[in-house]
């Protein structure tokens, strides 16, 4: 098994791995100890001390709370959108393309979803703008609720201890 | 799985094709059982001949899968059809008595699971004692009802025997140019119903002595409008079989049918084992909730079709629930599926499952170790009367691909999010494209001959964009890990279609920190055709792929067709020529170099059937771009201006969309001016606080169009078929959007016709059909 480098999980987070080592960490089998490694890499990325213990995108994690040991959805520019078991969307802003005009903001004439069919829903952090989601359901869909971990099997495939809040 | 109960008819009894003396439906449930009690393939808790002859093992793995892929790329060159010939759409694999692969070539490997699925059929509906299976005989199959994906798909199977006794079986299938459907080519629109999805071949014997019979020769090539290549492609299909079978034989004289016969039965449990071991190391435990979406504009005046309760718009819906498992193994839950239709995009639940594995092998099972081992691993739940399990034996599946791909793109959100939930952010993908257009059409060609034509440039279109870099241009289609768009020159030879252009599409990747792959287009001038017609097939008013954690979906698809171009005036009098780069179909280049009297059209309707084309008439087959991933304001400013300048990108949407402030110089070059840009993007996100509201408070006035039943008929239809066919469905809606206790929406309310949702008849319904089921249902 491969193992890399904090340097090299950093360089992977920001896009400037080199190619060789990028093809190694595809074709080789994975490297446990990576979750370590981009940890601490995520976590340097942030202002804010409470801990991260899974990503949900470039900008959207699940964090320990430093003080109650809670686990919260947090955005990279502090935003809490809350319990971590509860959908994060609900708590962010939305704005849905749901007319010929707002989708031909984002792509040219013909080229984008008739909005009787289909809208786009875009999900901003309240705070900072960032824009962690699009959603692309038909009108009346209900929100999805993308990811709900099972935190303790997970750290127990780890062979780590799980945080207190799990 | 299913355990069927045994046969035991008294022909059944003299039937004796095992050494156990068992009858084959006996040996395979046996296999079952065993694997259900204990949950390891066939009751293998361990795999004693891996582990004390290691080297023997994977001698006899090594030898087996170079066979099947050099079986593969010499019969191929067999092939006329450039389906084949130049796409690779073909697949050779071995199977074990009871009818699960043991490993297979490269190519379309969907089929490791639709070719085992008839012999399983075969096997359980006692084809031992009629027709029999003897050594020398062929079997042909494309039925889509017991799980082939299309009617186009058509599979050779010869069993294998050793010393008088059955002891596997080989499958090889291609993808041919015509069936004989209503509507020309392999993958085609027009006709509804099975009976006017081509010739359909129920796992027949068309072989004895190695022979092909000559009663299906004659019927068989008859039956199709391309029998020039269909001769080929079966000769391609018996070649690379024999040479499978001769291998096999091989084997078994240099390992002994011992060894053969522990590894065929222990590869699988090692398979299936691999499979959770990839599952534990790359993804994370836990609950993936996705969905896809399909649109049908049936009601449009260009989709023309028999019967008239066919024509109406409707959506195709899919939503997945994915649990990953503590013990590693994972449940693939499709509840809340709309129902099947009339038209040809109906599946079955083993070509949903069965291709399923096309692309996980591409990312989570990424070895040559391909077998029925993962499917041992993977629970599936497929409800039915949805289109991935049709309840009526009526069904067409002509372009079952057209809601396969897309239903799948979402899962490869789902399992992205865990992959980059651990840092393997090099195995994150925003999804697959919808890989379309299919060109298709038929008629007397350029040689004078009745033809058909599926163009597969469509095999590389757009990827989804990675978490660490953009998608592959113009690369690749979900079904065929290949990924080649074909040479002009060859389609050209095979089509009667010139082309006047073939060109990257500008802006059809997904947005995002790293942007989906870009499609691309082909201006296809008709030329040297008698009689000719062409349709389109593709995503138009709606998207499949989504884009993944703040990354866009790719751009929808549209249609451009023209007749009457005057064309061969304009050439004749040296005047400008439309010449392939439609970069924004708002500005409608094309039309500036046809004749005044050229009839166009330009728009959303990327569903028709035939329609009559002549010489000089143009097509534009627009294949499409990958979905992207991250906020576009994450791009990089560098890899924007490289999007401008290699016209990837239109300039209005660098600045709308990513935020840039650009200049273009003298020479055309765009740049990008970093300050100003850190300026916008900051205004941007101020911009996107203002104008959004906060989700709650937005769910009250949907919640309000819902009480309203303001919606338009499809997406009114889609649901109500959904909440007939799963009270959870309606029940988790209800409660998501707190409506009223009474609330409900049924397709009665609609006005619209309804054949199929009340009253149909399954295959299971025939008398003496046990059809082979292998998933939840």
């Amino acid at each position: 098994m491969s193992t890399y480098t904090k340097k090299q999980v950093s360089d992977l987070v920001k896009g400037d791995l080199d190619w060789d080592t990028l093809h190694r960490m595809l074709s080789m089998p994975k490297d446990k100890g990576r979750y370590s490694h981009y940890m601490s890499v995520l976590q340097d990325q942030v202002s804010w001390k409470d801990k991260i213990i899974l990503p949900l995108g470039p900008h959207l994690f699940l964090a320990e709370t430093s003080v109650e040991k809670k686990i919260v959805t947090k955005c990279s520019c502090g935003h809490e959108y809350g319990d971590y078991k509860k959908n994060w969307k609900l708590n962010a802003l939305v704005y849905v393309r749901d007319s010929v005009e707002k989708m031909e903001e984002v792509y040219p004439r013909l080229m984008a979803p008739d909005t009787g069919w289909q809208v786009y829903r875009e999900y901003y952090c309240p705070s900072c703008g960032v824009m962690h989601d699009v959603e692309a359901p038909t009108p009346w869909y209900p929100v999805i609720h993308d990811f709900q971990p099972d935190l303790k099997t997970f750290f127990d495939w780890l062979d780590l201890p799980a945080p207190a809040g799990v | 799985m299913t355990i069927q109960q045994t046969l035991v008819s008294e022909e059944t009894k003299s039937a004796k094709l095992l050494r156990s003396g068992l009858t084959l439906n006996e040996h395979r449930n046996m296999i079952l059982q065993r694997t259900t009690s204990s949950g390891f393939y066939d009751g293998l808790e361990t795999l004693d001949f891996k582990e004390t002859d290691p080297i023997g093992y994977e001698r006899i793995f090594s030898k087996l899968r170079a066979g099947l892929v050099n079986s593969r790329e010499v019969a191929k060159k067999i092939a006329a059809s450039p389906i084949v010939e130049q796409e690779g759409e073909l697949c050779f694999t071995l199977y074990n008595v009871a009818g699960d692969c043991i490993a297979t070539s490269t190519g379309i490997i969907i089929h490791v699971g639709t070719m085992g699925a008839a012999i399983k059929y075969m096997i359980q509906n006692n084809w031992e004692s009629n027709p029999g299976i003897n050594p020398g005989d062929m079997f042909t199959n494309n039925d889509c009802q017991i799980g082939n994906v299309h009617p186009c798909d058509i599979a050779t199977i010869v069993p294998i025997f050793h010393a008088g006794s059955l002891i596997g079986w080989v499958g090889g299938v291609t993808h041919v140019i015509d069936v004989g459907a209503v509507g020309p080519g392999s993958m085609s629109n027009g006709q509804i119903q099975r009976f006017g999805d081509g010739v359909q071949i129920t796992c027949r014997k068309t072989g004895i002595n190695d022979t092909p019979l000559r009663d299906w020769l004659h019927e068989s090539q008859r039956n199709v409008r391309t029998p020039k290549y269909w001769i080929l492609d079966e000769k391609t299909r018996i070649a690379g079989c024999h040479m499978i079978r001769d291998l096999v034989e091989e084997t078994v004289r240099e390992e002994g049918i011992e060894a053969y016969e522990k590894f065929a039965t222990e590869v699988i449990e090692d398979g299936r084992r691999g499979l959770t071991s990839r599952i534990k190391a790359m993804t994370i435990p836990g609950k993936i909730r996705t969905v896809a979406f399909v649109d049908v504009p049936y009601a449009h005046e260009d989709v023309v079709v028999p019967s008239p309760f066919a024509k109406i718009d409707t959506i195709m819906h899919a939503p997945c629930e994915i649990t990953v498992k503590p013990d590693a193994t994972w449940r693939l839950d499709f509840e809340g599926c709309s129902r099947w239709g009339w038209h040809t995009y109906n599946a079955n639940p083993v070509a949903f499952t069965s291709g399923i594995w096309v692309m996980m092998t591409q990312s989570l099972v990424p070895t040559e170790r391909i077998n029925d081992g993962a499917r041992y691993a993977t629970e599936f739940r497929l409800p039915k009367g949805t289109w991935t399990n049709p309840d009526d034996r009526r069904t067409a599946h002509a372009d079952a691909w057209h809601f396969l791909v897309s239903s799948w793109s979402s899962l490869w959100r789902g399992v992205s999010r865990t992959y980059f939930g651990r840092g393997y952010l090099e195995e994150v993908n925003a999804g697959n494209s919808n890989p379309c257009n299919w060109l298709q059409g038929g008629g007397i060609n350029q040689e004078g001959e009745i033809h058909a034509v599926n163009s597969f440039e469509t095999a590389a279109c757009g990827t989804g964009a990675c978490a660490v870099k953009d998608g592959l241009n113009h690369a690749a289609a979900i079904w065929n890990p290949e990924g080649d768009m074909g040479d002009i020159e060859i389609w050209e030879l095979a089509e009667p279609l010139l082309y006047m252009g073939r060109t990257i599409k500008t802006n059809t990747g997904g947005y995002g920190k790293y942007r989906g792959g870009l499609g691309f287009e082909t201006l296809r001038m008709v030329w040297g055709s008698a009689d000719w017609t062409m349709f389109f097939m593709g995503n138009g008013y709606m998207n499949s792929d989504w884009g993944l954690m703040g990354g866009y979906p790719a751009a929808t698809g549209y249609r451009f067709e023209a007749h009457n171009t005057g064309l061969q005036d304009r050439i004749g009098e040296g005047k400008s020529l439309p010449l392939g780069k439609d970069r924004d179909p708002g500005e409608c280049e094309f039309e500036k170099h046809l004749g005044p009297d050229a009839r166009v059209k330009r728009d959303k309707q990327c569903i028709t059937t035939e329609a009559i084309f002549e010489n000089g008439d143009l097509y534009l087959n627009y294949l499409r771009g990958g979905p992207g991933f991250g906020d576009p304001l994450d791009r990089e400013t560098a890899a924007i201006a490289d999007d401008l300048n290699q016209n990837f990108l239109l300039p209005e949407f660098a600045q709308k969309v990513y935020g840039v402030v650009i200049t273009q110089n003298k020479a055309g070059e765009w740049s990008v001016d970093e300050k100003k840009t850190m300026a916008r993007r900051l205004e941007i996100r101020k911009e996107r606080i203002a104008r959004g509201t906060l989700t709650q408070q937005w769910m009250e006035s949907e919640r309000q169009k819902i009480i309203d039943k303001d919606a338009s008929v499809q997406v009114q239809q889609m649901f109500a078929s959904s909440f007939y066919l799963s009270a959870r469905f309606l029940s988790e809606f209800k409660q998501f959007w707190d409506l009223p206790e009474g609330w409900d929406l049924k397709e009665e309310e609609l006005g619209i016709p309804m054949f199929g949702a009340k009253h149909h008849m399954d295959l299971s319904e025939l008398p003496d059909v046990h059809p082979v089921i292998m998933t939840e249902q």
